[in-house]
C-alpha cells in the first residue's frame, strides 16, 4: 500500500483537487493493487484525457481511460473490472430512459415511474408480476433480443431471487447463484429453441437451427453478465467501492496458478498459451542469430589479413555452434498436476524447432511413451486429450508412484539419455509414501546434459507431507517453482 | 513542452464527428475506435493499434489520412530497419561531387560546414512526417517486426516530435501529425514505447458491426445474405480454431457467395466455400464438422427408418 500512495503524490501536487480526480487516483491504486503496470505518466495522461471527453459520456470515458492507462490487451478485463466497481454505480449508463421502452415489449410499464438509482427498493409494476408472468417476460425478452427489457428483467430477478441482506458476508457469485438457480435459463433455451422452430416456414436445416441456438446462447451470455453486474452494483452500494474492489481483485492471466485454475480461467490460460508460444519461438529464434560471439579466430583472422597486406584489419571470431538439445519430458499426468503438465508439453512442442528432438513420457504409477500422439499434429489440444485417454499409464491404483515410474523409464529407455539431452521432471513429487528410488536420477543425472524437476507447488508446501522433493532435488541440476505462464516462459527461455 | 510547434488548432470537433467522418469513407468505428483517434487528435499522441491480422488496424490509418485529407507517410517496418531508411540519410554522392567540384576554390571548413546542410539531407518517411507542410497521417506499420534496439528510434519522434541529427542539430517539427503504429503482438512492445501512445486494441467486431461493415463494403448485398454471414463467422469465432477468420476473409467470402450468386447459405454452400474463410487444414475440418456432418448423419438416419 504504502508504496502505491508514495506513487501517487505527485499527481495531486499537479493538478487542483477534485472530487473526480481524488476517484481516478483511488482507480489508479486499485489498478496498481490489481497488478497493472501503470507508470506515472501514463496516470497523467489520464487525467488529461478525461479532461478532454463529456463526463456525462460513460462508454467515452471509459475509453479514454483503457487506452492511456491499459497497454496489454489481456489486462482488458482486469480494468473492466475495476472500472465497473469505481464508476458504474454513479453511472448512468444503466439508467433506463423513456426512449429505451417506447420502441420495447414494455409498453405496458412505461406509464410506471421507474426509478433509478435505488436499485434494490424499487421495482416499479413488476414487483407485482407472478414467477410465472416474469418468466414469460424474460422468454419473450430473450426471443426478440429486447436489451432495455432484459436490463429491466435483470434488476428484477436480482431483486427478486438473488435475497441480497446487507453486510451479509458472502461474495457476488453466491447471489449469482441463487439468481440463475431460480431462473433456470437451460430450459429457457429449450423453449427458445422449440419456438423458433414453430415460427420458421420451413423446417430448420442443422445449420441454421445452430445459429439460432448460438444467437440465443449469446442472448443469455448477456443477461447473466447484466445480473452479475447487477449484483455487483448492489454489492457496491451495500459494501463501499473500496471493500468491493478488493475482494474481486484477481490475478492476471500470466499470474494464475495453474493448480487452481478455475474453469474460466483455464479457458483463458489456453487462450494466451498460443500467442505466448509464438513470441517465445520468435524471441529464441531472434537470440540464436544474434546470439553471443565466441572467442577470437586466430587463424581466420590471419587468413583474412592477407587481403590487407599482413595487416590483420578486420578480427574474425569463432561463433559457437548453436546447441540444439534433445529434450526428454517426463510428466505426472495424475490429479492436480496434471492441467500444468498439459501447459508445459503444449508449449514445449508449440516451440519444438528450437529443439532437436522432444521425447515425451506420462506417469501415474505405470509410464508410457507418447511421442507419437504428440509429434507433427496440428492441433495439439486434441493431441493431449489422447494423451490422457489413451496413454497407458496406470500399473497398480493410479496412485503416483514416482520411484516404480522412474524405474519403467530407466529399463526401457535410460539407454537413450546422451550427453546431449536434457531430462525434464515435471510434477509435484508426491510420492503416496512409495520407495523414491532416487538412485535412477542419480545415473540420469551422471549421462544426461542436464536434469530439471518443475513443480507447480509453491516452493514453501515442498517437503511437507508425502512430498519428496528435497530428496530428488539433489540429483537434479535445478528445482524450480513453476506455477503460472509467467514462470513458465522464464524457465523454457533458460532451456534452450 | 512543444510551444515551438504551431498547433493551428484541432482536427476533430468531437467523438461523434470522428465516427460520422470515418464511416463516410466506409470505416465503420465503434465507440472505442473513434473515441481514440478523438483523443489522440486532442492530445497529440500516437496511437498503437493492436489486435488479430485483418481486423482493419492498417485501414484505420488509411481512412483517417483520407477523411482528413492529409497524405499518407507510411513506414513499413521489417527486420534490419535502421536510422537511414527510418529517419533521414546524408546524400553521400551529393556531397562527393560537391566536394570536387569546390575542391580547389575554397577553404575546407567552409566547404565541411556546407556539406552537413539541409541541402545534402534526404529524408526518410520520419522525418519527412514531422517536416511537410501539408497535413499529413503517419502510419507505421507492423512496429513489432523490427528489433527491440531499432524502437529506440522511435522514441523522440514519437514524444518530442522532433530528431537530433549529429551533424545538424535538433530538427523541430513544422506540425504534429497523426500517428498510428500497428502490431501483430509477435512479440512485446518495450514499456517505453507503450508509455508513449494511446493504446487501442481492434478485436473482431460484434455481430451488428459485422453485418454493417459487410453491407457498406459490399454494394449490392443482400441484407438477409448480409446478416447471415455475419451470423455464421460469429460462430465460427466460438470454435477453438488456429486462426479464426478476419473481416477482410468475411468480406472474401461475401463476394464469393454474391459472385457465385448464392441467395441463402445451407450446409452444402458453406462446405464448399469455407476455404475462402479459413486458411488451415485442420480449422476448416472442425468447421465443416461443426456444420455440415450433423445433418447428414440424421437425414440418413431418418431414411433408413423411414425404409
Amino acid at each position: 500500500m504504502s508504496s502505491t500512495s508514495e506513487l501517487n503524490t505527485p499527481i495531486d501536487v499537479e493538478v487542483e483537487e477534485s472530487p473526480l480526480l481524488d476517484l481516478l487516483n483511488g482507480f489508479i491504486v486499485e489498478l496498481r493493487l490489481a497488478g497493472l503496470p501503470v507508470s506515472l505518466t501514463e496516470s497523467l495522461d489520464a487525467m488529461e484525457a478525461v479532461s478532454h471527453i463529456p463526463i456525462e459520456d460513460r462508454d467515452a470515458f471509459k475509453y479514454a481511460l483503457g487506452a492511456t492507462l491499459v497497454k496489454n490487451y489481456s489486462h482488458w478485463k482486469s480494468f473492466e473490472l475495476v472500472f465497473e466497481v469505481y464508476f458504474s454505480i454513479r453511472g448512468s449508463e444503466y439508467e433506463i430512459t423513456e426512449d429505451d421502452l417506447t420502441n420495447s415489449m414494455a409498453d405496458e410499464l412505461a406509464e410506471t415511474e421507474y426509478q433509478q438509482g435505488d436499485a434494490p427498493a424499487g421495482g416499479g409494476a413488476m414487483s407485482g408480476l407472478s414467477p410465472e408472468e416474469l418468466q414469460e417476460m424474460l422468454f419473450r425478452a430473450l426471443l426478440n433480443g429486447d436489451q432495455a427489457m432484459l436490463r429491466l428483467l435483470a434488476r428484477q430477478s436480482v431483486i427478486r431471487y438473488a435475497g441480497m441482506e446487507p453486510g451479509r458476508p458472502v461474495g457476488g457469485t453466491y447471489y449469482l447463484y441463487r439468481t440463475l438457480r431460480n431462473l433456470d435459463l437451460d430450459s429457457m433455451l429449450d423453449r427458445l429453441m422449440a419456438e423458433s422452430r414453430e415460427q420458421a416456414l420451413n423446417e430448420l436445416t442443422q445449420l441454421e437451427e445452430r445459429l439460432e441456438m448460438d444467437e440465443y446462447k449469446n442472448r443469455i451470455e448477456d443477461l447473466k453478465k447484466q445480473i452479475e453486474s447487477e449484483i455487483r452494483r448492489s454489492l457496491v452500494a451495500d459494501r463501499g467501492v473500496e471493500a468491493m474492489a478488493r475482494t474481486l481483485r484477481k490475478p492476471l492471466p500470466e499470474d494464475v496458478d495453474f493448480m487452481h485454475a478455475s474453469r474460466e480461467e483455464m479457458a483463458n490460460l489456453r487462450r494466451s498459451l498460443y500467442p505466448l508460444t509464438r513470441k517465445l519461438a520468435a524471441r529464441l529464434a531472434r537470440r540464436r542469430k544474434y546470439g553471443r560471439r565466441g572467442p577470437l579466430d586466430f587463424r581466420k583472422t590471419i587468413r583474412h589479413s592477407l587481403s590487407y597486406g599482413g595487416v590483420p584489419a578486420e578480427p574474425k571470431f569463432k561463433y559457437p555452434r548453436p546447441s540444439k538439445p534433445e529434450i526428454m519430458v517426463i510428466a505426472d499426468i495424475s490429479g492436480s498436476v496434471a492441467a500444468f503438465a498439459r501447459f508445459t508439453l503444449h508449449l514445449l512442442y508449440a516451440i519444438s524447432s528450437q529443439f532437436s528432438k522432444v521425447r515425451s513420457f506420462v506417469f501415474i504409477d505405470g509410464l508410457d511413451e507418447v511421442t507419437r500422439f504428440l509429434e507433427g499434429v496440428e492441433d495439439i489440444g486434441e493431441a493431449v486429450h489422447k494423451v490422457n485417454t489413451e496413454a497407458d499409464v496406470v500399473w497398480v491404483d493410479g496412485h503416483s508412484d514416482y520411484g516404480h515410474a522412474f524405474g519403467v523409464f530407466w529399463e526401457k529407455y535410460g539407454k537413450d539419455i546422451g550427453p546431449k539431452t536434457t531430462v525434464l521432471i515435471l510434477g509435484d513429487a508426491r510420492n503416496n509414501y512409495h520407495a523414491s528410488q532416487s538412485w535412477i536420477l542419480k545415473e540420469a543425472q551422471h549421462k544426461a546434459r542436464k536434469l530439471y524437476w518443475l513443480n507447480p507447488e509453491p516452493r514453501a508446501y515442498w517437503d511437507t507431507g508425502d512430498s519428496i522433493l528435497g530428496e530428488y532435488a539433489t540429483y537434479c541440476d535445478g528445482a524450480y517453482e513453476v506455477r503460472n505462464l509467467r514462470q513458465l516462459e522464464a524457465f523454457i527461455e533458460k532451456l534452450v | 513542452m512543444k510551444d515551438t510547434i504551431i498547433q493551428v488548432d484541432y482536427r476533430f470537433e468531437d467523438v461523434n464527428g470522428v465516427r460520422s467522418g470515418l464511416s463516410d469513407v466506409s470505416y465503420l468505428a465503434d465507440d472505442g475506435i473513434s473515441g481514440i483517434v478523438y483523443l489522440a487528435d486532442r492530445l497529440a499522441k500516437p496511437v498503437l493499434i493492436e489486435g488479430p491480422a485483418g481486423t482493419g488496424k492498417t485501414q484505420l490509418a488509411k481512412s483517417v489520412a483520407e477523411m482528413s485529407d492529409a497524405r499518407l507517410i507510411r513506414l513499413q517496418c521489417y527486420e534490419g530497419l535502421d536510422e537511414s531508411k527510418a529517419l533521414y540519410e546524408w546524400n553521400y554522392k551529393k556531397q562527393l561531387l560537391r566536394i570536387q567540384a569546390e575542391n580547389e576554390t575554397r577553404d575546407w571548413s567552409e566547404i565541411e560546414d556546407d556539406l552537413f546542410s539541409e541541402d545534402f539531407l534526404l529524408s526518410r518517411p520520419l522525418l519527412e512526417a514531422i517536416r511537410a507542410e501539408d497535413p499529413v497521417v503517419l502510419l507505421i506499420d507492423e512496429v513489432d517486426r523490427v528489433e527491440i534496439e531499432t524502437e529506440a528510434l522511435l522514441l523522440e519522434i514519437l514524444s518530442e516530435y522532433q530528431v537530433s541529427i549529429p551533424e545538424l542539430g535538433t530538427v523541430e517539427g513544422t506540425q504534429v501529425p497523426l500517428v498510428f503504429l500497428t502490431s501483430n503482438g509477435t512479440r512485446e512492445l518495450s514499456e517505453a514505447l507503450k508509455r508513449r501512445c494511446l493504446y487501442l486494441y481492434i478485436d473482431y467486431p460484434d455481430l451488428k458491426r459485422e453485418r454493417e461493415i459487410i453491407n457498406a463494403k459490399i454494394p449490392g448485398m443482400d441484407e438477409n445474405l448480409a446478416d447471415q454471414i455475419a451470423r455464421i463467422v460469429r460462430s465460427i469465432r466460438q470454435l477453438d480454431l488456429k486462426k479464426h477468420p478476419s473481416v477482410s476473409e468475411t468480406l472474401d467470402w461475401a463476394k464469393t457467395l454474391l459472385l457465385l450468386g448464392v441467395q441463402k447459405i445451407d450446409a452444402d454452400v458453406a462446405t464448399d466455400t469455407v476455404n475462402v474463410l479459413l486458411k488451415y487444414r485442420s480449422d476448416i475440418e472442425k468447421a465443416v464438422k461443426e456444420f455440415a456432418d450433423n445433418p447428414d448423419s440424421i437425414e440418413e438416419v431418418e431414411e433408413e427408418g423411414a425404409a
